[in-house]
Formats: structure tokens, sequence, C-alpha cells
């Protein structure tokens, strides 16, 4: 049986997983699995392989020849790895990024925990949505007096959420 | 706290006193955090690392949780004692491997241990005994909480907690129980939950997680994925997943009661046998033939006493314990040989198995599922 990646040599390697109910067989030659870093079977899945190689296609869609600018992570990178570079990664290959989390999770956004932090940065930005709609109101009134004072309350806000943010 | 420490004192999950601790041998639950724009630990160099390193640890070690705690660098622990560490599950065998730059540190009860830059920055992980999911999550959930107020996490908005790997991307959760179930292995029904728990969305894995084989009628259960739902569904998902599969569990083992008690006594018989006069003994072996008379001790033919001395032997027959043990290097034949010596040691005052006792399963803490099968 020929390897499925490289399709040249011998596969030496055969891997089943079953997910969702469906068999997923992957059979890879020595040298492909190590390049997927299949050898070491603790830090590895066969859905890790299988998104990992369509993924890097993914990625290469939405950004041919992109670099993340914090980490300087590659697509090339994460075809090799399957694994990102920094958090930021998240949002430099974010188009191809998506297709490949609604394949892989049951939902496409975060409803679990929010850290305190990111919790009050969410708070403080409500407030200023809605100040700035109140703003926006008072001028169309002509009520400069009201305005005033909620340009007052809307730099104090700013200055919070500097101080919120990092 | 040192290593020796660690050694010579069991795990508190090991002493199984949690509920339905007959079939669930524990409950873990992990979370997987990042520092916000550092590059993840398999990206770092090595001089960022030890930087990461530097900021997570004093504030892990500051936590209430970790006092007295047993807080080690990886490059200061030997291969074995890595391998300990990874044998009670206290450690991944991706941070076994790792070296500078890596971190472990966990508390004197080793029910909660936390590595620093595995795959990601922060892994940390909650360990009960028995069915305790929403007690670990609890836990994990407070310390937490207490990190991110000096540390701050990679979050978005929009995709939760940021990890490595997309597959951990939301909650950076993952839930899993260690289930022993040698009823639903012998009576062949093991594949059908298999592939039944894989089809809600469940994974299923050997004794020691990804890409491990079933050993010792061992299996744990996990949540396969962690974005678009919250932790407590995932966890009371996983908890009424659990339950059903030890009603499986029960009602396999009395079915072979009933219309097997044949194969089961001599199943039992075979081990004891084994056990107790073998010479030489992989650890394989050792797991398959423990799981058989661990069964036997939850339907009676042994003693309930004699259920701590087996629960013990699963970890202490593990390769490296075996060498911490006896303080030197084994090659695998040496370690056959000591392995199936102390087995027989501990099994010398083991009464024979009691056939009579095997009347019916004894429901001593387990919720013995109605016999109305379907």
């Amino acid at each position: 049986m020929l390897c499925d990646v490289c399709k040249c040599n011998d596969a030496t390697v055969y891997l089943t997983q079953i997910v969702e109910g469906k068999m997923q067989k992957v059979n890879l030659c020595d040298a492909c699995s190590k390049e997927k870093g299949v050898q070491d079977p603790t830090g590895f899945a066969l859905a890790d392989l299988l998104l990992g190689i369509g993924a890097a296609e993914e990625i290469e869609k939405g950004a041919p020849t992109q670099k993340c600018p914090v980490c300087g992570f590659t697509q090339a990178d994460f075809k090799k790895t399957g694994r990102l570079g920094c958090s930021t990664c998240y949002v430099t290959f974010s188009e191809g990024l998506g297709t490949l989390l609604k394949a892989m999770h049951k939902g496409t956004e975060h409803v679990g925990k929010i850290p305190q932090r990111a919790h009050r940065v969410a708070e403080l930005s409500d407030q200023m949505r809605s100040l700035n709609e109140s703003l926006q109101k008072a001028v169309a009134e002509e009520n400069y007096e009201a305005a005033a004072s909620l340009r007052d309350q809307i730099k104090q806000l700013e200055n919070e959420m500097v101080t919120a943010k990092p | 706290m040192k290593f020796s420490n660690v050694m010579s004192s069991a795990g508190e999950w090991l002493r199984g006193e949690g509920p339905h601790h007959q079939i669930v041998i524990s409950s873990r639950v992990r979370f997987a955090r990042n520092l916000r724009n550092r590059a993840f630990p398999g990206w770092a160099k090595k001089a960022e690392r030890t930087a990461i390193l530097e900021l997570i640890k004093p504030h892990v070690e500051e936590l209430t949780e970790m006092q007295d705690s047993f807080s080690e660098l990886l490059q200061d622990l030997s291969a074995l004692e890595k391998q300990v560490l990874v044998e009670r599950h206290l450690i991944s065998r991706e941070h076994a491997a790792k070296g500078a730059g890596s971190a472990v540190i966990m508390n004197r009860r080793q029910t909660l241990s936390i590595m620093i830059n595995e795959e990601d920055h922060l892994r940390m992980q909650s360990i009960r005994s028995g069915l305790q999911l929403k007690q670990a999550f609890k836990l994990l959930d407070k310390i937490d909480s207490a990190l991110e107020g000096d540390l701050e996490f990679a979050y978005d908005p929009r995709l939760g907690y940021l990890t490595a790997c997309p597959t951990n991307v939301g909650t950076g959760m993952r839930a899993s129980a260690m289930l022993h179930l040698p009823g639903l292995v012998l009576s062949e029904l093991i594949n059908q939950v298999v592939q039944a728990v894989s089809k809600i969305g469940l994974a299923v894995r050997g004794l020691y997680g990804e890409g491990t084989e079933a050993m010792g009628n061992l299996f744990q259960i996990s949540n396969q994925t962690t974005l678009g739902e919250k932790e407590d569904e995932i966890i009371n998902r996983l908890t009424k997943v659990i339950e059903t599969i030890i009603e499986k569990e029960h009602d396999a083992r009395q079915v072979l009661i009933q219309k097997k008690s044949n194969t089961l006594w001599d199943q039992i018989g075979r081990a004891y046998g084994v056990l107790t006069y073998a010479h030489a003994m992989t650890s394989k072996e050792a797991l398959n033939l423990l799981s058989i008379i661990k069964l036997g001790v939850d339907l009676g033919t042994f003693p309930e006493d004699r259920r701590l001395p087996i629960d013990q032997l699963f970890i202490d027959t593990q390769p490296a314990h075996l060498q911490k043990t006896s303080q030197q290097k084994l090659n695998a034949e040496e370690r056959d040989h000591l392995r199936a010596q102390i087995i027989r040691d501990r099994l010398k005052l083991f009464p024979k198995p009691d056939i009579s006792k095997l009347a019916k399963e004894s429901g001593n803490g387990s919720t013995s599922a109605p016999t109305n099968n379907e």
C-alpha cells in the first residue's frame, strides 16, 4: 500500500480513528509520518492530521504569503506542525481558520467562561456605546449642556478603558 | 516537597472513595491557557520560553492550593522520575519529553497539577476519585480565576481562550473520566459502546490518552470539542453519558453472572492462578489480569479489604514505578521478573476466589441498574 501523502513510498504507519461515527483511515510512509509528527502517538490525533492537511490549504487560500506580525509564523509552519505560533495568529489567519474551526467544533462562537478582565472591557465598551448614542441624540436636539456633560463622561470612560486594557 | 514524598504517597484519587468508584477510577478536568501576544511554547525560542516560565511560575506557587507543593523544572527531573509522573497521570507524555523552559507544580494531595510550557503556556489539571467531574471543574475554575488576576490570558470575545492547537480553542477545557469496563469487554459489547459514544462527539481513548491502546479494560472518555458549548454543559453531557455507561456495565456483569458464570469463574480463577504463580509478566499482561481480579473484588469473590492492594498494584507494576522502587535501571526482561515477584509477594496472603459469593453483584457503593433487560 502506498503512502497517502507522498504517494511514492510504501506505507508503514496505519492510523484509524472513529470521529463522529465515521471511520477515518490514513496510511503513511516512514518519512511522511515523521514529518507529520505521527511518530509520537501522544502528541497527536488523527483528526489533527486530517484537519491539519486540509487546514493548511484553507489557510493558504486566505493568506497566501501572510506572516504573523507578532511571532513570524507562516502557513507553511502550520502545515508542518498543526499548531499555531501565538494568539495573534488567530487574527492573522482568521479567514482560513474560520472554515477549519467550523468543521472541528460544535459551534463557531465561544459561549463559555469569560475572564474578568475581558468581562470588564466588554462592560465598558457597552457603556461607551450607550453614551455615544446619548451624545448624538443630545447634539441633534441641540441640548448642548447635556452634550458637554456626556462628553466629559466619555473622556473619563476612555481613560478607564485604557487602564482596563493591558 | 521532594520527589521522594511524591513517590511514597499515592495520589488521593487512587484511594478510590468517590461516587461510582468501582467503575469510574478517576475524573479529570484540564484547562489550556496562554499568555496574550507571546509565542506558544512549540514556537517560542528557548529564551522566550524561559522568560514565560519565570513569569508564570511564581503566581502558580503562590496559590493557596499550592502550599507545600511539589514544584520542579523539567530539566531537573530524571527520565525515570518524569515517567513516574506520567504513570500517575500527573503530567502528559508530551510534557515528559520537555526539558529547559518547562515545569510542573502539583499539590501535596496530587489532586491538582499544573504544567508550564507544555503545548500551551499553562495546562492545569484537577483529578478526583470516582465520578466527580463537577467537583474537579469547580476547583479548576477557582484556580483559573485566581491566576487570571495576575496573568493576562490570550482571549478573544468570539473565539474564547486561544490555544496552540485549534482543537482546544474556546473553553480550552477537556473533561475526562477513566472507566474500568471488564463486563462490557467480556461480553463483547464494548465496541458498540465506543461507537455510540463517538457518534455523539465524545472521544474514547486508552489508558494514557491519545493514540494509546486500551489495557486492563480501562477506557478514557472525554469531550472532543471545545467551541460553541459552555463548560457546565460539556460536564453535564459527559456525566450523563458516563452514568449510562455505568448502568450498561452493571447490566453486562449481571448477564455474565446469570448466563456465563462458568466463563466468569474461569477468567477470575485463571487470573488469580497466573498472578500468584508466574515468574515473568509484562505490564500489559499484569494490567489485564489485575483488571479481572478487580472485577472479582467488585463481585464479592474476594473480600472488599483487598480492593486497595489491587488498585495499588495497577500503578506499582508500571515500568517506571518498578524501577524507581528498586532504585535501579532495569531492562524489559528484568522488569518482567521483578513485576511478577512483587505481585506474587502481595498476593501471598490473598484468599482464593470464593465462587459461592458470585451469586449476585455486591452493591457496595454502586447503584446496580434495574435488571429489566431490553
